[in-house]
């Protein structure tokens, strides 16, 4: 019986350090992520459905009201290019300062995560470049929830 | 129809006051606006004393989708079938503001071959084993996507015996006892070929005998011990988490050796609203029964 259980502990750390081995041997080329996205444009299009579904979203849509729609569209289209290794340049303001007095809590975070992931669905961004995105967009958590 | 099937077929006539009240809430249109905000699957499932988590651990998430602002809640029918017994759990909780998760589960052990021993050896009729489990869990930091430390969850539960001559028989002392645990889960984005991992590490005090089934305490040892437990998942994709646990476990009766337990798990979250589990489980040596393999099934429902 422990024979089994060490053989499984064994096999699934093995199996972690191969399959992180695999990922960190293969390297990939900076810009991997900012081509599975469909580079800008395709990235645009990504943020033009999120906007539908903030629009539509009681959760968050009032977070967005009075907002100049197309400056928005730009901006964040250039922060997911420039994070995603793209050729792109954010211009906006610095986030925690954009979002100091939106008082966003982790609901309306949510929200806004599951809208992102819808978007990415339905533009068929593939599941790890969906995961990629979202792990290079971590570090803006604590910004956004002026935490 | 199979054993299994037919068991947990039984299992859900066991628990129809649940199941009518889960297909209730999930035909109820009004409920559609309500269901909570936290991401798909992040609720976990519902472990097999009630606490969110996977089948044998408790994880440090809560139970439902309910995120800071939110109310939430879960209902859940469980059954696994090993060699010699089958356990059937049905289990409910809320969760307030993803802060507070409160649940109860009830569980029954259908001793099946077991009874002859107990017949022969101790003179005693007994063909089940029933036990409720109140527990109480409190997010103490983190959030388990989006905080770089994860998420720290402590619980405690406690379990009430409700057939204790057998138990007490074989040298357990209490009827009743209370697990206190420190939970802490943590999802890496993109870890594992692009995919998402969730890992999960639990440390539980306790003097539970087979999950207290069997009482709590006992001749070899009769107080508190620290016990590891721990769990790992990949997400094949926001529905899909193939993953495996890990649970040690005291050994406090002369009666019988008391193994760890461990299982290899496959779990469905097509929406909030739904999960099903399903599962490899090896319980070790259980009363005297060696090596107590089988299948676990799971389904629960939020709201």
């Amino acid at each position: 019986m422990s024979n089994t259980k060490t053989l499984i502990v064994t096999l699934l750390i093995t199996a972690g350090l191969v399959l992180n081995g695999c990922q960190s041997f293969h390297g990939e080329p900076d810009n991997n992520l900012y081509q599975q996205l469909g580079e800008r444009s395709g990235i645009a299009d990504v943020v033009e459905d999120l906007l539908y579904l903030i629009v539509a979203d009681e959760r968050i849509n009032h977070q967005f009201k009075g907002m100049n729609v197309a400056q928005f569209h730009r901006n964040l289209t250039d922060q997911l290019c420039e994070l995603s290794g793209g050729p792109c340049t954010y211009s906006g303001r610095e986030m925690r300062e954009l979002h100091a007095d939106m008082g966003i809590t982790t609901t309306q975070f949510n929200a806004l995560a599951e809208n992102l992931i819808l978007a990415m669905e339905k533009h068929q961004i593939s599941t790890a470049a969906q995961n990629r995105l979202i792990k290079r967009l971590l570090p803006t958590y604590p910004d956004i929830r002026h935490l | 129809m199979t054993p299994f099937a037919a068991g947990f077929i039984n299992t859900l006539v066991t628990g129809r006051f649940i199941l009518l009240l889960t297909l209730g809430i999930l035909s109820a249109p009004a409920a559609m606006a309500d269901i909570g905000s936290r991401i798909w699957a992040t609720g976990g499932v519902t472990n097999i004393e009630g606490s969110a988590g996977g089948g044998l651990v408790p994880w440090a998430m809560l139970g439902s989708y309910a995120s800071d602002e939110e109310w939430g809640g879960t209902l859940a029918l469980s059954r696994a079938e090993v060699d010699d017994y089958s356990l059937s759990v049905t289990g409910a909780g809320l969760n307030w503001n993803n802060r507070v998760e409160v649940t109860i589960a009830h569980q029954t052990l259908d001793l099946d071959s077991l009874v002859f021993t107990l017949k022969n050896g101790f003179g005693l009729e007994q063909d089940e084993l029933n036990q409720d489990i109140f527990g109480v869990k409190v997010r103490l930091a983190g959030d388990v996507l989006y905080s770089p430390w994860g998420q720290w969850s402590a619980g405690i539960q406690h379990k009430r015996q409700r057939d204790f001559t057998v138990p007490n028989a074989i040298g357990a002392r209490d009827d009743s006892g209370t697990d206190v645990y420190l939970s802490g889960s943590k999802v890496l984005f993109a870890a594992v070929f692009g995919r998402n991992l969730l890992v999960n590490a639990t440390v539980r005090g306790t003097r539970a005998n087979q999950g207290g089934l069997l009482g709590f305490g006992g001749d070899l040892n009769n107080g508190y011990e620290v016990m590891s437990e721990a769990g790992a998942g990949v997400f094949v994709n926001r529905q899909w988490l193939l993953g495996a646990e890990y649970r040690q476990k005291p050994d406090n009766l002369s009666f019988a050796r008391e193994d760890d337990w461990w299982d290899v798990f496959i779990a469905w979250v097509p929406d909030r609203r739904l999960a099903v589990t399903a599962a490899f489980v090896n319980l070790g040596d259980i009363a005297t029964l060696e090596d107590q393999q089988g299948v676990y099934l799971s389904l629960q429902g939020s709201f």
